[in-house]
Order: C-alpha cells, then sequence, then structure tokens
C-alpha cells in the first residue's frame, strides 16, 4: 500500500513547507570487518534501529533516502534505495540512493533535509551504509580511488593515501608540522572510540605505536589511516512540527551546506588547505545564525590524520598551521573547547565509505540529546559535523541543535 | 593402542632471512621479522621438492622405527605443492624406501593439515587391522607470490610418521576434526601461487578452527590445559599459535618448545608435525602433548597423544628436527628466487 496519503495531501491545500528540520531517531550496526554479515543485514540493522529509536511507525514514513559510494563494486548491488525498502517492509514509497565518494552520506541527510524543508516530504528514514570487505584489499583500493580524478590521479597510482602524504608533505614543510603531531588524531580519536560501543577500535593506541607503524606512503603511516570498514547508518528525519509527537528529546538541524573545489588536488592554488570545508562550515554557521564559539562539539572527516589536522583549521579553531599545535594544546580533546571526533572519528570508529557522513549526524545528535554516555560533552547545544569526498572536492557541512 | 610406531623429519639446508625479502620489497626490514615471528625460513634446493623431502623424512621414520619397510600397508603424503597434478607422490615414496608392491597409497591435500588427515586415516586402517603399519606424511614446498605478505613465510620441510598398534613410542589416546567451507586461503588450479583473504585468514580461519578443534577434544577427552605438558598448534606465523595459546590459556613455556616456524618458517602440510616431531625428540616419557594442526578450506584436527618409555630407545638414530635447523647455509634473494624458479626467461 502506498504510504503517500494524496486525497489528504490535496485537502490540506497542498504540501506545508518546515521551518526547521528534526532528527527524532539515530541508530547504528557496530562498524567492523562483518565477514559474516551482509549489505542488507547490517542496512536493516541500522534502519531498525533508528525507527525504534524514533518511535515512528513504518508507515508514517514517506520516503528513504540511503547514502551508498560504491556498493555496485563493492558488492554488486545497486538500486539500494528500493532494496532498503524492501528488506524494512516499509512498502511502497520513494527511494533512492546518493553518492558523493566519501561524503555520500552527508549529501543523503542533505537530500533528506531538503525533501522534508521544502515540504515534499514530512517523515523520511535516511541510511548510509557500505560493506567494503567483500573484495580483496586491491579491489578495495582501486574502488575508493575513483572517487580521485580517476584520469589524472587514480590511474597513474596516486591512490588517496598518496595524496594526502602530498598534504602532509606540504603541511609540514610550509608550517612545520611534526611526524608526533601527525600521529596525535589517531591516539585522541582511539581514545574516544574506547567509550563508544559501535566503534569498529574500541581500544587505545599509544603515540609510539602509531609512528612505528608501516609506512603507506611516507610520511603517512597505515595508523594514519582509516580502516576498511562495513558499517551502516541511519537517522529519522521529521518535520519541525511533527518532532514533538514522537519524542521529547528532539535535535534539529539548524543548517545543511554544501560546497565544492577542483576533483583534482593538483589543480588547486593550496593543498594545505580546503576551501570547500572553508566555504561549507562558513555558510552553515551564517545560515545557522551562529559563530563557531557556540559550537560544543564536532566530527570533522579524518580519513587520514592530515585531514583532521587541515580541517581542524579550516573551520577556524586553530590558525592555518596550528592544527597540529591545536592537538597538543588538548583544544580537540573531550573536556577540550572544541572536542573533535567524540565517537571515535573515522580513524577508530571505522569508516564504511557512504554510511560515514550519517554516523557522524548520529554521534553529533547523541552528544545534543545527552546520550553519549562516558564521550558526552557536558552540557553540548550544537553541533558541528563536516563529510568530504576525495580530497575534498565535496565538502558537507551540519550544524545540529536541541 | 594405536599410536606412533618412528617419525622423522627432512628439512632442506637452504636458509633466506625474512629481513633480506624485506630488504628487496622495500619493507621495513627490522619490524618484519619481529611482526610476524619469523625470522628465518627454509628453501628447497633447486633439485628438491615434495618427493624428495619426503623420502628423506619418510627414511628417518623407518629406521628410527627399526621396521621392516614392507609391512608397511598404506602411504599416503599430505601436501599442496604435489609436484604432479596427476600422478602421485606416494608411489614415488613407496618404491623409493622399499616398501612391497601389496599396499594403498594415495596422495592427500586439504592445504597445511592435508599430513595430520593422513595419520588419522591410518589410526583407522591400523586400528581396523587392515594394515599393520601406516606410512602419513606431511611435506611442502610452499608458494608465495613474490612481494605478497606469504612470502616471507611459505616454507619447505616434512614430517613422516609410521602409525601402528604394536612397538609405538608415543600414543595418540584421541582425535577430532573440525570442518567448515570457509575460503580463507586457495590456489586454483595451474596458478603457480595461492590467493588469500587478508586478515580474514585470522579470526574466521585460523583462530576459529583450530580453536573449535581444540575445545571439542578437550571436551571428548575430559581434560584440560592443566593435563597437558605440550602444545603444539599449526604455525602460519609466529605470532598465530602464541595468540591461540593465550585465548586458550596454555602457560607460553607449555608451547615454546614447538615453535619452529621461528627458524624455518611456515612449512605448510609439515608445520605442526614438525613442531610435534621437536617435541618428541625432547619430550620425557610419559608426557601429554596436545596438537592442532590448520588447513585452510577450513579445518582442524586435534591430537592427544601421551609419549611412551620405549621414546628413549629410538632417539639418536637419526636427526632431530634441531639438527636440521641448525644445519643451514644462507642464500641470498637472487639465489632464492633462481631456486625457487621465480625467475622466468
Amino acid at each position: 500500500m502506498p504510504n503517500i496519503d494524496v486525497k489528504s495531501r490535496v485537502e490540506d491545500g497542498g504540501i506545508t513547507m518546515s521551518n526547521r528540520v528534526a532528527i527524532i531517531g539515530v541508530g547504528m550496526c557496530k562498524f567492523g570487518e562483518l565477514w559474516d554479515r551482509s549489505l542488507r543485514d547490517i542496512t536493516l540493522e541500522a534502519g531498525l534501529y533508528s525507527i525504534f529509536d524514533s518511535g515512528v511507525r513504518g508507515a508514517d514514513i514517506d520516503g528513504l533516502v540511503i547514502g551508498n559510494m560504491s556498493a555496485g563494486r563493492f558488492t554488486g548491488q545497486e538500486h539500494l534505495g528500493a532494496q532498503a525498502v524492501d528488506i524494512g517492509g516499509l512498502g511502497d514509497m520513494p527511494a533512492y540512493s546518493v553518492e558523493a565518494a566519501c561524503a555520500s552520506g552527508g549529501a543523503a541527510v542533505r537530500q533528506a533535509y531538503m525533501a522534508i524543508k521544502s515540504g515534499e516530504h514530512d517523515v523520511m528514514l535516511v541510511l548510509g551504509a557500505e560493506k567494503m570487505s567483500d573484495v580483496n584489499q586491491t579491489e578495495a583500493m582501486n574502488t575508493i580511488s575513483v572517487a580521485s580524478d580517476w584520469e589524472w590521479e587514480g590511474m597513474f597510482g596516486a591512490t588517496f593515501p598518496a595524496l594526502y602524504a602530498f598534504m602532509a608533505r606540504r603541511h609540514m614543510k610550509d608550517y612545520g608540522t611534526t611526524e608526533e603531531q601527525l600521529a596525535m588524531p589517531t591516539v585522541k580519536n582511539h581514545k574516544n572510540a574506547e567509550h563508544n560501543e559501535w566503534a569498529q577500535f574500541q581500544r587505545a593506541v599509544p603515540i609510539g605505536v602509531v609512528m612505528g607503524s608501516g609506512l603507506l606512503a611516507d610520511p603517512l603511516r597505515v595508523l594514519h589511516s582509516a580502516p576498511v570498514t562495513d558499517g551502516a547508518a541511519g537517522l529519522v528525519m521529521c518535520r519541525e512540527d511533527l518532532a514533538k509527537k514522537y519524542t521529547d528529546t528532539p535535535v534539529f538541524i539548524e543548517s545543511s551546506t554544501q560546497a565544492g573545489d577542483t576533483l583534482a588536488l593538483h589543480d588547486r592554488k593550496s593543498i594545505t588547505t580546503m576551501n570547500a570545508v572553508v566555504n561549507s562550515s562558513r555558510l552553515a554557521l551564517k545560515e545557522a545564525g551562529l559563530e563557531l564559539k557556540d559550537i560544543d562539539v564536532l566530527e570533522l572527516h579524518d580519513s587520514f590524520s592530515i585531514g583532521e589536522i587541515i580541517l581542524t583549521e579550516d573551520v577556524g579553531i586553530a590558525k592555518k598551521g596550528e592544527g597540529g599545535k591545536a592537538l597538543e594544546e588538548g583544544i580537540t580533546e573531550i573536556g577540550g573547547k572544541f572536542p573533535v571526533n567524540t565517537s571515535g572519528g573515522l580513524k577508530a570508529r571505522g569508516h564504511p565509505v557512504g554510511a560515514t557522513g550519517v554516523a557522524q549526524i548520529v554521534e553529533i545528535a547523541l552528544q545534543l540529546r545527552g546520550d553519549a554516555e562516558k564521550r558526552q560533552v557536558k552540557g553540548a547545544e550544537k553541533g558541528l559535523a563536516v563529510n568530504i569526498g576525495g580530497t575534498g572536492a565535496t565538502s558537507i557541512a551540519h550544524i545540529l541543535g536541541r | 593402542m594405536v599410536g606412533i610406531v618412528g617419525y622423522g623429519v627432512y628439512v632442506p639446508r637452504y636458509r633466506i632471512k625474512t629481513s633480506d625479502i624485506a630488504d628487496v620489497w622495500g619493507e621495513d626490514s627490522a619490524r618484519i621479522g619481529k611482526g610476524l615471528g619469523v625470522f628465518e625460513k627454509s628453501v628447497p634446493g633447486p633439485d628438491e621438492d615434495v618427493a624428495t623431502i619426503s623420502v628423506e623424512a619418510a627414511r628417518n621414520a623407518i629406521k628410527r622405527a627399526q621396521i621392516d619397510p614392507t609391512n608397511i600397508g598404506a602411504v599416503y603424503v599430505g601436501s599442496e605443492s604435489h609436484p604432479y597434478a596427476v600422478k602421485p607422490t606416494g608411489t614415488i615414496v613407496a618404491e623409493a624406501v622399499g616398501c612391497s608392491y601389496n599396499m594403498t597409497c594415495a596422495d592427500f591435500e586439504f592445504a597445511c593439515k592435508a599430513g595430520t588427515a593422513a595419520i588419522q586415516a591410518c589410526m583407522g586402517l591400523a586400528k581396523s587391522k587392515m594394515v599393520k603399519l601406516g606410512l602419513a606424511i606431511g611435506s611442502d614446498t610452499a608458494q608465495g607470490r613474490p612481494g605478497d605478505a606469504l612470502e616471507y613465510s611459505a616454507a619447505a620441510g616434512g614430517a613422516a610418521y609410521l602409525i601402528g598398534m604394536k612397538d609405538v613410542i608415543a600414543t595418540i589416546e584421541d582425535t577430532v576434526s573440525f570442518t567448515t567451507d570457509t575460503p580463507d586461503f586457495w590456489r586454483r588450479e595451474g596458478e603457480d601461487f595461492p590467493s588469500h583473504g587478508a586478515r580474514f585468514t585470522g579470526e574466521p580461519a585460523y583462530f576459529r578452527h583450530v580453536g573449535e578443534g581444540a575445545k571439542s577434544l578437550f571436551k571428548k577427552t575430559k581434560t584440560t590445559v592443566d593435563d597437558y605438558d605440550y602444545f603444539v598448534f599449526h604455525m602460519p606465523n609466529g605470532k598465530f599459535p602464541i595468540a591461540m595459546g593465550a585465548q586458550l590459556k596454555v602457560p607460553p613455556e607449555k608451547l615454546e618448545d614447538s615453535l619452529v616456524v621461528r627458524q624455518i618458517g611456515n612449512t605448510y602440510s609439515g608445520s605442526a608435525m614438525i613442531g610435534l616431531a621437536r617435541l618428541l625428540d625432547i619430550a620425557k616419557p610419559g608426557s601429554r602433548i596436545f596438537m592442532v594442526a590448520y588447513g585452510s578450506g577450513a579445518g582442524s584436527d586435534a591430537f592427544s597423544i601421551t609419549v611412551e618409555d620405549a621414546i628413549e630407545e629410538r632417539r639418536g638414530e637419526v636427526p632431530t628436527v634441531d639438527d636440521y635447523i641448525e644445519r643451514k647455509t644462507y642464500v641470498d634473494y637472487a639465489t632464492y628466487a633462481k631456486y625457487r624458479r621465480k625467475i622466468k626467461s
């Protein structure tokens, strides 16, 4: 049975635009190398978890968006929107997948945000999912590499570790960033993930182990890099006026912005700053009517540790070149002025490419609801998530508030 | 009671240091050995293969057992590097060691546990009195694709066990197996080198199967870790058996003596069987040994073994595992590549 009540929409005089968009339910599966679980299994788990957390009935949901980068290559399955609706027993509703490389999850959240804000949809299920361990490591690396400029980068062997190594090397040369500083995001994020039961690596890693781990592309090491992960995350989002019907602790999307940059790293004026991050995060603050000092908790895309350092600077926590120093000073730790990646980030929570952007929003929502348990940032009211694709050709920023 | 009447091993004399392999591939040579727990691996000479290694090990086993080879009623050779795809290695071995023509023979394959599967088959034949003695061999010249992680450990060597009911030097009290269809490591027909599922070879493959095999044998024999003096697990590298021991709460000193992998690498079908041989070389009569072999694909064979008094009279006749480990000539990577026929004209 169709869930869209055409008759009542006509009688209501058409669609109702929503002022803000609420997040009323969040859920995830435990991230990891889930050899005995399929893309279906994890998508279903994250979806059901989100629906149960929200209190909505399946019939209340009128649309589904799923963020995914490359299920076609990783598992041989596309058409994930229809698959998710089908396995969830959700009947008949508009459903589709969204791809924006590692920012696919953030893009899915933004699509649902726009769909609800426009009044076209009332209650939507947003999912992000990626099943990466069904293929061998070479195939996984090749599949991820197509998110770079394939003809000018990937095809010539400039994999993401290589591209981020260029950025790291230049950052070290221009700003004196040290190898110790390069290891610090990993140490911090693993420490945070100790208290996140959904994280792939729920254990601390000493800095010596990070600095002694195998070289991927000098100066980047294995433990500077987010892992290959299977995982799915979900959100139930709805019109602001409907939120109270389902929950006493809705979280609102104060702004959702997206900016872009050249696909290839070498076409940019600077490789130590990501313009898309600068632009999307500034615009997000402006649209939300906030300043950076109002932000209590952040999730910043740390596919490589140098990425977190650059994003720390580009969102404005630290001046350009001082991202490493901010880590040394503990500004981005839980308890610091701007806690970054309380979930463990991509490094320790895991990085199932298409799920990451949704998982970031899950973490911010938990923080604002006060449900982040031992990793809770006390009294967090506003949070910022920045999800990027590739080396920063896409940046999607969301500010959440309660 | 069924048991081991004689045993013998053979390890080729050539060695390559894992640090030398790491240097060639631009890896951190100081870390590789420690990381894998493999410092050197054996390399077969250009004229050695599974047939020659099996013959050497079998001759040692027969000499130690002081038996007439015409009393051997079954010869089974377990390997994943049989020289022929079609034509048994076992017939070469049987004729070379002087078996009669009136015996059964076959080659076995179950990745790294084909040799222990052969022991189980011989136990059945001996217990049912179909044969007086069965010869079970596990032997390999393991392949590792140049530059692959396997290249640091894939080694050569073999062990032969004579299984019978009379004059045993070690009793095999019981054996169990745990078998599933788990594709962690494989080599398709016609391919030079095997493929593997990287980290998938750990938790869902090695650790699950060795762990379940061990637990099942503890349960069946109503024994615990405390009842055994020595443990030997299949050694794909130096880390896995130690981690397995830790999971099963085996005191490290009970495992230490079996870890031949550090000096000779992973001899695949020979691995656990050479580890067991090293324990039989040194164990006092009355000692109890717990062995779990593992084969990719995947399965484990677990054995509970007690060393008998007779073992002491059988020592000193043939080279020990340590004799072979210490007898070595180092080769560089180029020589290794030539010996292993990795250089294509």
